[in-house]
């Protein structure tokens, strides 16, 4: 494929920071007509390699040749010129504009507004993609997944041949991952380059043309679409990784643990994002929330914690009312969190592993006597942790911030696990986080659960819900659609995210064999036929 | 402004580094045994110096352009460039000397110097501790009034004995501050008013108050009709070493940094106020609650801010006699305590450091004046150019290029490369 000419060509790129190569000596073809997969772990450099692309870095060596030319790109504007677009992980939309005032923003016009050509390009450019967008919605109004379609409508308008996706489907349901997927296939169709970041290999085998996977800021090999699972991961994370979870079937506490009685959560506008939800979860099972982005969930785990109001209902941990309102106090009583945002929520970026290790307990013993900081006290936990975690830093006074996204996820559940708990919720725990790091984190989660600890995952991840999962609690709308087994098929968990009660979602997953079925129906399948009172009062039962 | 907050050592952005190439359990190695926060900013103090020089040659210039003897011989200055070169150098040098023997060149000088720094530096750490707690607090102006006020009426009105009569006026003075800080911390908790908008319409009002009480017969001097208070009792006046300016009220400086240090580096408070100004999300997560450290830190920051208007009126002036309560018995110290907490990057440390600094050139500034004819707005301007060049590494980087090498980026994509 390496006709010279055609495509845009890298060599030798290399980028240093410090004393760290983020990018050392990396060639790459990315051709038209084709869906080039950069695959690698969070740190490898994949998005450093982009940023130099796209100009907002430049390169210590190397040359970029588009069509056979050198092309230095100081910043992105001269990549824009050169036929070069992102599509960028978090979008850089203005909210409160229309879809071609957005547009209208980028480059092209000089002073003087044309709104009536920017709305005619996005409907040309719409129709001719098949995005399917209209040019005068406002962003804000706009679910995710057409947000996404806008970003690339920017792309487009600006005339990029090469588009880079920057870890595109993170904030997708698995059906606007699916249109995604078609979105890409027709763009290449039409003789574009596409550049495909990504950690999640199941994407990349679904679309993939050419796989080039970057470990340490190195090229490590190229693979072929078809190529197992596992050796992509492997290439990746540079050893044998073991993909799938090893659990023993769950032993089930007596009681319920953590039981969530008619909890209604209001959201920030004043409607309910939680509606009356019933859920118990059992010592010793893993129950995970499974539903798309924005349908309650986060609004549910910070409800447990806290620092959202419950608007009705009440939350029984060991039987005892939990104080909701009091992050503190459900700190206390032995809940643990691992939040869905761990960069807002879960850690101080700015302060040492030590100190984030003992975050939410600083003011207690052994950490503290008095009002004064037990300094010995939070480096001895803090270099037994990670040992104990495995956590990869220089050492424990590294500013968080600076760690890998698997590390500073290790150092959250670090300190949630370092206390004896009843119960633990974790949102999205392994978001953004690679191969490596996702089997260690898997491991203690179960470890935790095998303690005899009430664990409740938030995740809009499927893979992990069928690896973690001992239930499954499909949320849409803020209400449980149903609870299944984590047996169930792709194809129903996908309807019932989208609201589909649990009987009708089996009759319309055709692909679901008869065995699957019936191991589906048996929890909660009736209640959700109402619809509208879809929790099952008793969940915990169907199980054992 | 948000180069006072601290910000972590930005050792480069990271993107693989430690998290994947490190080998395993890479605790802490005996090199790294240093405690954390400990390592020098050689940064910052490069930055800092470089603009010292910067700010200083900059003020060579206005003082050459300004004095038009000396401008005068640049009028011939191809024909007889010795002369503009003698008269430029003479000048500056003649000024720059004054200043320094005026701010450090004997014992006189360096006591004048202590007492312009003390509050200066009380102040600076009220606005620093809030700047840590991710406050801005432009207040300090109106706490340090407040302070004077309590502390210059419990001096002059109450009669005490010794020692008892000092503690009381210092303390009515911290708690005065404290006040007025902790109502702007209370109103940024209960009701989310903005703690910018709120300490600056508190200045106005401390400042209104202030000029309003010294009409009223309980703070006029008795037979004066302007606006001047008795003078405060020689019970309530903070001792001094005889033959200079040195007081009591500069070693109280030093422990409010000492004391401040502690709070932030080694309690649970402090890490509260750091954690909650860092990332209130995470802090809240984590159990901690935002509005009652809001509101600590408001109260702590006002009492310092409060200790440099107790300074204010306590402090033994030139004379030996506080200066008696009147309209601008605290000068602009609440605003130079911003750019002193700036200065000193939010740290106890370097506040003290940066307050010395701007006392050394009040106290040069005013022999510069007498001595070298040259005026004390001088250093006001070479204050305000020491800040601007503190305020923008940038700009330092690019005036002095060969610094480049050493310095880091400061934002930008090169973070962003780091997310990977």
């Amino acid at each position: 494929m390496t006709e010279s000419g055609r495509g845009l060509r890298l060599r030798g790129i290399t980028k240093r920071f410090g004393s760290l190569v983020a990018n050392d000596g990396i060639d790459l073809d990315i051709v038209p007509g084709e869906i080039h997969c950069l695959l690698g772990e969070n740190g490898a450099g994949k998005s450093t390699l982009m940023n130099v692309l796209y100009g907002l870095l430049q390169p210590d060596e190397g040359e970029i040749t588009v069509d056979g030319r050198p092309q230095v790109s100081r910043s992105p504007k001269e990549a824009i010129a050169a036929g070069i677009g992102m599509v960028h992980q978090h979008f850089m939309l203005v909210d409160v504009f229309t879809v071609a005032e957005n547009l209208a923003l980028g480059g092209g016009s000089r002073g003087l507004l044309d709104m009536r050509r920017a709305r005619r390009t996005v409907r040309e450019l719409s129709d001719r993609y098949r995005l399917d967008v209209d040019p005068d919605a406002l962003v804000e109004d706009l679910p995710v997944g057409v947000q996404q379609r806008v970003e690339i409508l920017k792309a487009l308008a600006e005339e990029a041949t090469y588009l880079i996706f920057d870890e595109p489907t993170a904030v997708l349901t698995p059906q606007e991952i699916d249109e995604l997927i078609a979105v890409m296939r027709s763009l290449r169709d039409e003789g574009h380059a596409i550049v495909f970041i990504t950690h999640k290999l199941r994407e990349v085998r679904a679309i993939a043309d050419r796989i080039t996977v970057i470990r340490r800021g190195r090229v490590v090999g190229t693979a072929s679409p078809s190529d197992p699972e596992s050796r992509l991961a492997e290439l990746m994370v540079g050893r044998a990784v073991n993909l799938v979870v090893d659990k023993q079937p769950a032993r089930l506490s007596a009681e319920p643990r953590l039981v969530l009685e008619g909890l209604s959560v209001a959201s920030p506008n004043g409607t309910l994002a939680v509606h009356e939800l019933d859920l118990a979860v059992a010592g010793g099972e893993i129950v995970c929330v499974a539903g798309v982005q924005g349908n309650g969930q986060t609004e549910l785990a910070e409800a447990l914690l806290g620092t959202t109001p419950v608007a009705a209902g009440r939350v029984l941990l060991d039987g005892r009312p939990l104080p909701l309102g009091s992050p503190r106090e459900v700190i206390r009583a032995g809940m643990g969190f691992v939040p869905e945002d761990r960069q807002t929520d879960g850690f101080v970026g700015s302060f040492s592993v030590a100190e984030n290790l003992v975050l939410n307990q600083a003011d207690e013993r052994p950490y503290a006597s008095g009002v004064a900081l037990d300094l010995a006290g939070i480096r001895r936990n803090a270099e037994e942790r990670v040992r104990e975690f495995d956590i990869r830093t220089q050492s424990v006074d590294t500013p968080v911030g600076s760690l890998s996204g698997g590390n500073q996820q290790k150092v959250v559940l670090a300190r949630e696990l370092s206390r004896p708990l009843s119960a633990l919720v974790a949102s999205q725990p392994t978001r953004g986080v690679d191969v490596g790091a996702i089997e260690f984190l898997h491991r203690r989660l179960v470890a935790e659960r095998d303690r005899g600890t009430a664990v409740l995952i938030v995740s809009t991840e499927l893979d992990e819900v069928a690896a973690l999962a001992d239930r499954v609690a499909v949320m849409y709308r803020g209400r449980v659609v149903g609870v299944v087994p984590p047996t169930t098929s792709r194809e129903v968990l996908g309807l019932m995210m989208a609201g589909v009660p649990v009987a009708e979602a089996l009759a319309g997953a055709a692909a679901t064999t008869q065995a699957e079925e019936d191991a589906a129906l048996t929890p909660g399948g009736e209640v959700a036929g109402h619809g509208e009172d879809p929790a099952p009062p008793a969940p915990s039962e169907e199980v054992r | 402004m948000s180069t006072a907050v601290p910000t972590p050592q930005t050792s480069g952005p990271d993107p693989s580094g430690p998290g994947t190439t490190a080998p395993p359990p890479a605790s802490a190695g005996p090199a790294e045994r240093s405690r954390p926060g400990r390592r020098v900013p050689w940064t910052e103090v490069v930055t800092t110096l470089a603009a010292f020089v910067l700010a200083f040659v900059v003020g060579a210039v206005l003082m050459v352009v300004s004095d038009s003897q000396v401008r005068s011989t640049f009028t011939y200055f191809f024909a007889r460039p010795s002369d503009a070169l003698t008269a430029s150098w003479d000048k500056v040098g003649g000024a720059y000397a004054a200043l320094v023997r005026g701010a450090v060149g004997g014992y006189g000088p360096i006591t004048a110097t202590t007492n312009q720094a003390a509050p200066l530096i009380c102040a600076g750490l009220g606005v620093g501790l809030a700047f840590r707690a991710g406050l801005f607090n432009i207040g300090a102006q109106g706490q340090a009034i407040l302070g004077a006020v309590v502390a210059g009426y419990l001096g002059f009105a109450v009669h005490l004995p010794p020692g008892v009569h000092l503690v009381v006026a210092v303390l009515g003075g911290l708690v005065g501050g404290g006040l007025w800080g902790g109502l702007v911390g209370w109103l940024k908790a209960r009701a989310g008013a903005h703690e910018v908008i709120v300490t600056i319409m508190l200045n106005y009002i401390a400042a209104g108050l202030l000029a309003y009480l010294l009409t009223t017969t309980a703070f006029r001097r008795p037979g004066r009709t302007d606006p001047i208070s008795p003078v405060v009792d020689w019970n309530a006046t903070f001792p001094r070493l005889q033959g200079g300016q040195l007081h009591l009220g500069f070693g109280l400086a030093l422990l409010a940094a000492v004391g401040v240090w502690w709070l932030l580096d080694r309690s649970t408070t402090g890490f509260a106020i750091r954690a909650v100004g860092a990332n209130p999300h995470a802090a809240a997560t984590a159990g901690m609650s935002v509005a009652r450290t809001t509101i600590i830190t408001m109260v702590l920051a006002g009492g310092l801010a409060g200790l440099a208007g107790v300074q204010a009126a306590l402090g033994p002036s030139a004379s030996g006699v506080p200066v008696p309560l009147s309209a601008g018995i605290v000068g602009s110290v609440g605003f130079d305590a911003i750019t002193v907490a700036l200065l000193g990057r939010s740290r106890p440390l370097g506040i003290v450091l940066a307050g010395l600094l701007f006392g050394a050139l009040h106290a040069g500034g005013l022999a510069m004046q007498s001595v070298a004819q040259t005026p004390l707005t001088l250093t006001t301007a070479l204050q305000a150019l020491i800040v601007l060049f503190v305020a923008a590494p940038a700009l330092v980087a690019r005036l002095l290029p060969f610094l480049r090498g050493r310095r880091l980026r400061p934002v930008g994509p090169a973070a962003e490369g780091g997310l990977t």
